[in-house]
């Protein structure tokens, strides 16, 4: 097995330290890991997981001692993984999210953790405003409209809803959140919020719980991890107090809704329209999300553009980089 | 209220009308003026009436005009008044009053949704994953940053300023183009269109249509602009030259377009239709519920102000337009 997965990936000449790629995309930063790295990849060797990192022990002169990986659920650097990699000392993911990794044992472990940074909050803030924009101003249904050619036959599509003075509440405000906020304030919109704490230095109106944000708001963004305290953190009660003129934007991850009780309220006419880039199981998105006109779906894309793919590669081999040579990480999430 | 000489036993100012009001204008305005379709009017009327108030975007041509000989003011109801003789009114001394601010915030809200809109293909996406084929052939394919592009604005104005302040919100830089520079504005001035448009990854037109601006944007600022230009128009469909649009964006000259107005609405080039660089609406950017009532707050400010001899709120500038 050993050989195979060396043979998979010759060595670049001059080439030292070996790097485990839990990736599956072949593009400019899997080029770029190769020309620095001994690069070893998991879709490329065909094996299962647990004899490709028991065969990766066994590399000489020495095993991979970082790995990197995408997040997305596909691959979990949970006990099971650590167990079988003991070697590996610095997990760097490229994933806005870190759900797929079990920080604790990595804490427990001594292992790094280097994440994603800010690379991704400019272009999720961007999509989440866009979203909103959408469905208040239902640009994307306008656009089917004209595209059937209904414009000149059935006359203008129904109005929208202004977004200036529109109360906004948004879940979590870190770096994205942060960025929506500045963004929508440009339009007039009032921002409030819901983190674990309040921030400081923050003069947006703070709430402690989600059912009084959800009252007091016209518009839900939901911009937070997602862990055991924030699954479902956009419930059937949240949702009943936003009520029948409010809309729920989610760039964060699909297990932050409920997402049958979000269909339900849609269908009953309990909110009034919703913006969704995530879902609770990409890519498959419920049917019945497909005929409602008040609701625009993106394909989990709000991270990706041509633009910070390429940021996102030069910050994962900076923090390899960084690693190798001893120094401290250019994005920690761990150590804190 | 004033009352002239030949109205009777309703005291209420006479309005004539170019075509019937929304019925939500209607109900809010009835009982203040007397309102009168023109087309309806009977001599006296024609020869009394002192306002026309045009809803929608009625053409008020020289014909219509020339049958109102005591006319002093003409009343629009949105922000481009374009379908109004403006050299006709110029020449008879009349005023003439537009939806002013009403409309301006709505407007710059659905440009800058437009250009995300076209940029980050959320209209394409959301298309993509209704029809299933995002579990089926996988992610939809890249789209680009809006953060720090570089957005050309022409004209602004009320829409254009506010256009500009969300778009540097996003970290944007903003160029405009305009008949003159803005002293007050922060944002750069670029004396000519075509050198805006070469220096810039998006072109927001939100400026008036006039004899000047009519088909500015032409071949040679789609092709300065570029294959991966975007051109956002919320102005009027003339200022931009339609079958070459369609040209540009089927041959890759322009990148992609997200349009609200056509030159021929409701008829939108069926070319378009097939393209997912480009995002279609149905010249909604200006109709909120919130801006329709402002624009009726607007319209009866400027009737009450008329009647009762003092300054409009928003009248147009017609000795700048239409210069030649």
């Amino acid at each position: 097995m050993a050989s195979a997965i060396a043979a998979a990936t010759a060595p670049p000449t001059g080439a030292q330290h070996s790097v485990l790629l839990l990736r599956r995309a072949n593009d400019y930063l899997a080029a770029t890991l190769r020309a620095r790295y001994r690069v070893l990849s998991f879709y490329d060797s065909g094996a299962p997981l647990p004899a490709f990192l028991a065969a990766s022990a066994a590399l000489e002169p020495e095993p991979p001692r970082a790995a990197l990986v995408v997040g997305g659920g596909a691959i979990r650097l949970d006990t099971a993984f650590l167990d079988a990699a003991p070697y590996l000392r610095c997990v760097v993911t490229t994933a806005a999210g870190l759900d797929h990794v079990d920080l604790a044992e990595c804490a427990r472990r001594g292992v790094l953790v280097a994440g994603a940074g800010e690379v991704f909050s400019t272009d999720v803030a961007d999509h989440a405003v866009g979203l909103l924009i959408d469905v208040l101003r239902n640009v994307s249904a306008a656009d089917r409209y004209v595209r059937r050619g209904l414009w000149p036959v059935q006359g203008d599509y129904p109005l929208g809803s202004k977004l200036a003075g529109k109360r906004v509440g948004i879940i979590g405000l870190g770096s994205i959140g942060s960025s929506i906020a500045k963004r929508l304030k440009a339009f007039g919109c009032v921002i409030q919020y819901h983190s674990r704490r309040p921030k400081d230095g923050v003069s947006f109106g703070y709430f402690h719980d989600m059912i009084s944000l959800a009252t007091e708001s016209d518009a839900l963004i939901v911009v937070c991890a997602l862990n055991d305290q924030t699954r479902h953190i956009v419930n059937k009660e949240v949702l009943g107090a936003l009520g029948k003129d409010g809309v729920v934007v989610n760039i964060a991850r699909g297990g932050n809704i409920d997402e049958a009780e979000l269909i339900s309220a849609l269908r009953e006419g309990k909110i009034a329209g919703a913006g969704l880039d995530v879902f609770e199981k990409e890519p498959v998105v419920p049917a019945e999300f497909f005929s409602m006109d008040n609701v625009v779906l993106t394909a989990h894309e709000a991270v990706f553009t041509t633009e910070s793919g390429s940021d996102l590669c030069d910050l994962m081999i900076g923090n390899l980089e960084a690693f190798f040579d001893g120094r401290a990480l250019l994005t920690p999430v761990l150590p804190k | 209220m004033e009352t002239t000489a030949s109205s009777t036993a309703d005291e209420s100012p006479l309005v004539l009308l170019v075509q019937p009001l929304f019925p939500e204008f209607a109900a809010a305005l009835a009982g203040r003026y007397r309102f009168v379709l023109a087309a309806d009017a009977d001599p006296a009327a024609a020869a009394e009436a002192r306002v026309l108030l045009v809803p929608g975007l009625a053409p008020v041509t020289a014909q219509h005009l020339a049958r109102l000989p005591a006319l002093e003011l003409v009343v629009g109801t949105s922000a481009g008044v374009d379908h109004v003789d403006l050299d006709t009114c110029r020449n008879r001394g009349l005023s003439v009053t537009n939806a002013g601010p009403a409309f301006a915030v709505d407007s710059a809200d659905y440009a800058v949704g437009l250009v995300v809109a076209v940029l980050r293909r959320v209209a394409a996406a959301d298309a993509y994953v209704r029809r299933g084929r995002w579990a089926a052939d996988g992610d939809y394919p890249l789209a680009t940053k809006v953060s720090g592009k570089r957005v050309g604005i022409v004209g602004l104005g009320n829409i254009g300023s506010r256009v500009a302040r969300r778009l540097a919100a996003f970290g944007c830089a903003v160029s405009y183009h305009s008949r003159s520079p803005k002293p007050s504005s922060p944002y750069t001035f670029v004396p000519a269109l075509l050198d805006l448009a070469a220096g810039s990854d998006v072109l927001v037109l939100s400026c008036a249509l006039t004899d000047e601006t009519k088909h500015m944007v032409n071949r040679e600022v789609m092709e300065a602009l570029g294959k991966d230009g975007v051109l956002v128009n919320v102005g009027r469909g003339g200022l931009v030259d339609e079958p070459e649009l369609v040209r540009c964006l089927r041959d890759g000259v322009l990148g992609g377009a997200g349009l609200d107005v056509y030159a021929n609405e409701p008829a939108v080039p069926p070319e378009l239709f097939g393209m997912d660089n480009v995002v279609l609406s149905d010249h909604r950017a200006v109709v909120t519920p919130e801006s329709m009532r402002g624009v009726l707050e607007v319209i009866t400010a400027n009737l009450d102000a008329f009647f009762s001899g003092r300054p409009l709120v928003s009248p147009v500038q017609l000795c700048t337009l239409n210069k030649r």
